[in-house]
């Protein structure tokens, strides 16, 4: 939709040059995130108590309960797209670093390497375990105490998971004589996760009965083998969180973007329509039919990946008003296939809980000694 | 303070000699922008804050100095235990709204 020119042109190509608040624009510098030709402007939240006279900026929970709004957008096994609406950037940034960092998750951490006969080296071969995304549900672990570290007997029912893997590559005696084919010539010869097998420790055989643990994955290719190469391993898993190694983190990504909004100024017809349409990823601008003229529409500005491609037409730059919603925030997350990603995103706001609490109680000791 | 014997500190305070209970820099221990910068909104929020920052003193050592200045003599830590309490609201009204949501797309699929 176009607006009748009632904002104020604004002098582009000034670089570092703050926009005067006054009556029109005020709203637009407190909601509106602006993508002009040589930068990005109005980035930083603003609106705190004094800022601005005639605003009531002081928290009020009622005001953010009223405005705050979530939607899932997409959600399959392992990839969700949500939107949150209504919530400043330092609070969704948080979301986003606890689901890449401090989500726990179990994954490989000690490896007892008893034969390693093939070309991987031992660390090699021990850092590419770790890498591998164990199912598990973290929830149902204990951290380890990093207290006592001896050996295999350290790791108990309630902190380790054990894995063993454990391979031998032969020749394979039914093979033709003159084929080449190593899948005909050997057996065994690609290692893959599928053959970690899970050793119960204690009561994990009863507990975890029906939930098989093991990797999340049967087909990632650990190693390669020759005949008379063999590995014989034993794994044991512990939890722990992404910001001590990147092997913990439960999700592939998570990231946001905020939703852009794109305003035409002026009505745009014909040819520089199409031109217009062209500058916009597809699906953005539609081109309706008035009067015996197309006439550029924006149907769906959510799709736009914000390229500014428009900025680069002199002849179209001025038409175009670019910018993003500040409080509206669209969240990819996409698991690893430990924990389905709702189940993710409802753990990363219980450690932000969990982490206020830690400093509450600790003001509440503090202030009764 | 807190910690005592071998305990690991997890939040001090620091404050100036002489100065009123207004102007305090609180070191939270084995945090980073996570807790900080979302701590730092909420404060901010109140409008009895005249100053409200935080900064990581080193990014080998796992801690940040949250600093507060209050105007009309309030305590430091008044701004920074509501700050907690309302981020603490804000994720708990966050998790309720998504669990509602999450129930309704799944409810009608």
């Amino acid at each position: 939709m176009y607006h009748e020119a009632a904002l104020p042109r604004r002098r582009r190509g000034r670089r570092g040059s703050k926009m005067a608040a006054n009556m029109s624009n005020v709203e637009d510098i407190r909601s509106r995130v602006l993508l002009g030709e040589f930068g990005v402007k109005n980035v930083h939240t603003t609106d705190f108590p004094g800022n601005y006279p005639g605003y009531d900026d002081t928290w009020d929970m009622q005001r953010f309960q009223k405005n705050f709004t979530m939607d899932i957008v997409d959600l399959d096994e392992n990839c969700m797209e949500f939107d949150m609406v209504g919530i400043d950037a330092a609070i969704a940034n948080a979301f986003r670093r606890i689901l890449l960092a401090e989500v726990p998750t179990m994954a490989v951490e000690k490896v007892f390497i008893y034969n390693n006969t093939s070309i991987i080296q031992d660390e090699v071969l021990a850092h590419r375990l770790g890498l591998i995304p164990i199912k598990a549900d973290p929830r149902l672990f204990e951290y380890r105490n990093a207290g006592e570290e001896s050996g295999e007997d350290a790791g108990s029912e309630i902190d380790t998971i054990q894995l063993q893997l454990k391979v031998k590559c032969s020749r394979n005696p039914r093979a033709s004589k003159d084929s080449s084919d190593p899948q005909e010539l050997y057996l065994n010869h690609m290692v893959y996760s599928g053959d970690m097998k899970w050793m119960p420790i204690g009561n994990q055989a009863d507990v975890f009965a029906d939930a098989n643990i093991g990797p999340v994955h049967d087909d990632i290719l650990i190693a390669q083998l020759r005949p008379g190469q063999e590995l014989d391993i034993i794994m044991h898993c512990v939890k722990g969180i992404g910001k001590d190694h990147a092997k913990f983190s439960p999700v592939a990504t998570a990231s946001y973007r905020l939703l852009p909004e794109i305003t035409l100024l002026e009505p745009i017809e014909g040819e520089k329509a199409e031109r217009l349409k062209r500058c916009f990823s597809r699906g953005v601008i539609h081109l309706e039919e008035l009067n015996g003229k197309k006439v550029a529409m924006v149907v769906n500005s959510r799709l736009d990946t914000c390229s500014r491609e428009v900025l680069r037409h002199d002849d179209l730059k001025n038409l175009v008003k670019l910018g993003r919603v500040r409080d509206h925030f669209i969240f990819t997350v996409e698991s690893t296939g430990v924990l389905p990603p709702e189940v993710l995103v409802t753990e990363a706001i219980k450690v932000l809980m969990t982490k206020c609490q830690r400093f509450l109680n600790e003001l509440d000791n503090t202030d009764m000694e | 303070m807190a910690g005592e014997g071998e305990k690991k500190p997890v939040l001090e305070m620091v404050q100036a000699d002489g100065a009123d209970e207004g102007c305090v820099t609180f070191v939270l221990h084995d945090e980073d922008h996570t807790l900080g910068n979302s701590l730092r909104y909420m404060v901010m929020k109140n409008a009895d804050v005249e100053f409200c920052g935080y900064s990581i003193t080193h990014p080998s050592e796992s801690k940040i100095n949250f600093r507060i200045q209050t105007r009309g003599g309030i305590p430091a830590t008044e701004p920074l235990r509501k700050g907690l309490n309302d981020l603490s609201d804000v994720c708990q009204h966050v998790l309720n709204t998504f669990q509602v949501r999450f129930c309704f797309r799944f409810n009608s699929n």
